[in-house]
């Protein structure tokens, strides 16, 4: 059984390499100067006047600004499906590679240990940047035009989700492949996935089952695009989901439009898609020659 | 057998195979406490898997064996026992100091030691003035006496350094030389693995020579090389009074220099004696001339 003390060890070591290469102070950077240029784009949308030549109203406002937030939110997960990826593509790979995990599983730690040390580092860092660059969105988005999505921590969550989805994969990669390998792998899938997803969608609108099933296999190989609809589901006021519901399976495909929430079945396939990929990784990893 | 009078390693017909390739045929030996222990051979001999297999960083294909009384891969013993990789690298992005302090903590070694611990260890491989600064900007020889640092730690029963002088200057190995007298002198075991065969000779109590991933010879350093053989340069006599101390052993004459091989050490005043009787004059004699390199190459050969 892995003992907690060195997992915690190389967790706190992942997250201080993440810091001492600057990639945090990266990240933060250009995170405030997005999150600044939105508030811009966000407070003209609340201060223009309409086609009339009148302010729009509040209504109006709500409605485009949840639609802006869902287009910005895109622009989050895929930056954030990017970083996760290249920083747990290399992570175990690049320290077999130059040996510097040989002086390190010499110490009286397990290899498990520091595979989790690992995923649990890599998890924090996205959990910290989904959470404060949401939170610093949110609230330039509320202030500069006053709507708050209606399931915020849900739209948090699901996101964070996407990033973990992409880092627990690519870290499994990383224990057999080179780092540029294992970062490319995961792209890839979440890119099919997206596709996977909008063609899964068309095939509910037109009623061709082929299509469905071909959907609902791609997402349960690669949660990504399952999440990022429930995430545009979380950031939908009430009057847009009951317009898309009223509009029947033809804005299936819409990837930014979503008339349901995520169904319970596959958020426990989530967790147990979680599982067994961190299981994967601790058993290749422990049969990884070194 | 209790732990403590256990050997500080003791493998039997352990085994590596990568696929197809060989590794290490299969290891026999016993290398006792608080003594020095080279570890000979080519590159490619399995000298390296063998650390490895040692340590547990790689699971053998057959055999077994012990370190320090305890089955190869018992994760408490590790608490015990030092590594410098052959391939000796450290986090770059991190201190010298930090990194020792990684280690400390891996290591379980009570918070409160470290400071003291750190600097000792520093002060032993002379890194005491650079240990603020990154690994990144340190040359590849502190980078290698940073990795003895770190094998030093915790003052381990047994210390595995592998290739430890490999990018030293001569006075990083003579430094290096004087650290292994000292823990010797303290009652560490030192498992050296080298082919610089003049350094093993140099600090080793004891060899073991392997090639192919076997074991071709093994013993103290006296049981290998002493009374092997002398050379004695002399004149005056005949090619026939000179081919009559064959009896001695084997020989080669180049005229003016005598190479007699197996020959016991005290028999060397007799050997010289009988020349002198013949009507020799004796200007050199060179008991035990054979070295390591020699009886290496020697072995090397005859095995092949």
């Amino acid at each position: 059984m892995p003992d907690l003390a060195p997992v915690l060890t190389f967790a706190r070591l992942t997250m201080w390499e993440a810091s001492r290469r600057k990639l945090l102070l990266a990240v933060l950077v250009l995170t405030v100067l997005v999150v600044g240029a939105t508030g811009w784009g966000f407070s003209e949308i609340a201060h223009t006047n309409g086609p009339g030549g009148q302010p729009l109203g509040e209504v109006q406002v709500r409605l485009i600004a949840s639609q802006t937030l869902i287009l910005v939110t895109f622009l989050f997960a895929a930056v954030l499906a990017l970083m996760s990826v290249l920083v747990a593509a290399p992570s175990i790979s690049g320290d077999v590679e130059s040996n510097i995990v040989l002086a390190l599983l010499a110490r009286p730690v397990r290899r498990s240990e520091l595979v989790l040390g690992k995923w649990l580092g890599l998890a924090a860092l996205v959990v910290m940047y989904t959470a404060g660059s949401a939170i610093l969105e949110l609230a330039v988005v509320d202030i500069a035009t006053g709507y708050v999505p209606p399931r915020p921590v849900e739209l948090m969550v699901y996101v964070a989700a996407i990033g973990l989805v992409l880092t627990t994969l690519a870290l499994m990669l990383s224990t057999r492949l080179a780092g540029m390998t294992a970062a490319i792998i995961p792209l890839i899938c979440y890119f099919v996935g997206w596709v996977g997803g909008i063609l899964g969608g068309i095939g509910q609108a037109i009623g061709n089952n082929g299509l469905i099933a071909a959907g609902v296999v791609s997402r349960l190989l690669l949660p990504t695009d399952g999440l990022w609809r429930a995430a545009v589901y979380a950031m939908e006021p009430a009057s847009v989901v009951a317009g898309l519901r009223a509009a029947g399976p033809l804005n299936a495909a819409n990837p930014f439009a979503v008339s349901d929430g995520p169904a319970v079945p596959f958020l426990l396939w989530t967790a147990l898609w979680f599982l067994v990929m961190v299981g994967l990784t601790l058993w290749s990893f422990r049969r990884r020659e070194i | 057998m209790t732990a403590a009078a256990s050997p500080a390693i003791h493998c039997v017909e352990l085994s590596k195979h990568f696929g197809r390739t060989v590794a290490l045929a299969g290891l026999t030996m016993t290398v006792p406490r608080g003594e020095v222990f080279g570890f000979l051979g080519p590159n490619g001999a399995g000298k390296t898997t063998a650390v490895k297999l040692l340590l547990g960083l790689l699971a053998p294909t057959g055999g077994e064996g012990w370190v320090l009384g305890q089955p190869i891969g018992d994760i408490p013993t590790r608490r015990r026992v030092g590594y410098q990789p052959e391939l000796f690298r450290y986090q770059p992005w991190l201190t010298g100091r930090e990194v020792l302090r990684l280690h400390c903590e891996l290591a379980r070694l009570p918070r409160s030691a470290w400071p003291e611990e750190i600097d000792r260890v520093l002060t032993l491989v002379g890194l005491r003035d650079r240990d603020g600064d990154r690994v990144r900007t340190y040359s590849k020889g502190m980078q290698q006496r940073l990795g003895i640092a770190v094998s030093l730690l915790g003052s381990p029963e047994l210390i595995f350094l592998d290739e430890p002088t490999s990018a030293l200057d001569p006075v990083g190995r003579y430094d290096v030389r004087q650290l292994i007298h000292h823990l010797r002198q303290r009652g560490t075991a030192v498992f050296l693995n080298s082919h610089l065969l003049t350094e093993v000779e140099m600090v080793c109590d004891r060899v073991a020579m392997v090639d192919r991933g076997r074991v071709i010879a093994t013993g103290t350093l006296d049981e290998l090389l002493a009374g092997q053989s002398c050379r004695i340069r002399v004149t005056g006599l005949d090619a026939r009074q000179r081919q009559s101390v064959r009896a001695y052993g084997e020989m080669d004459d180049d005229g003016e220099w005598l190479l007699v091989r197996g020959l016991e050490p005290e028999r060397v005043p007799d050997l010289v004696a009988e020349l002198v009787r013949l009507g020799g004059r004796v200007h050199a004699v060179e008991p035990r001339h054979q070295t390591l390199e020699d009886r290496f190459l020697q072995l090397l050969s005859s095995g092949r």
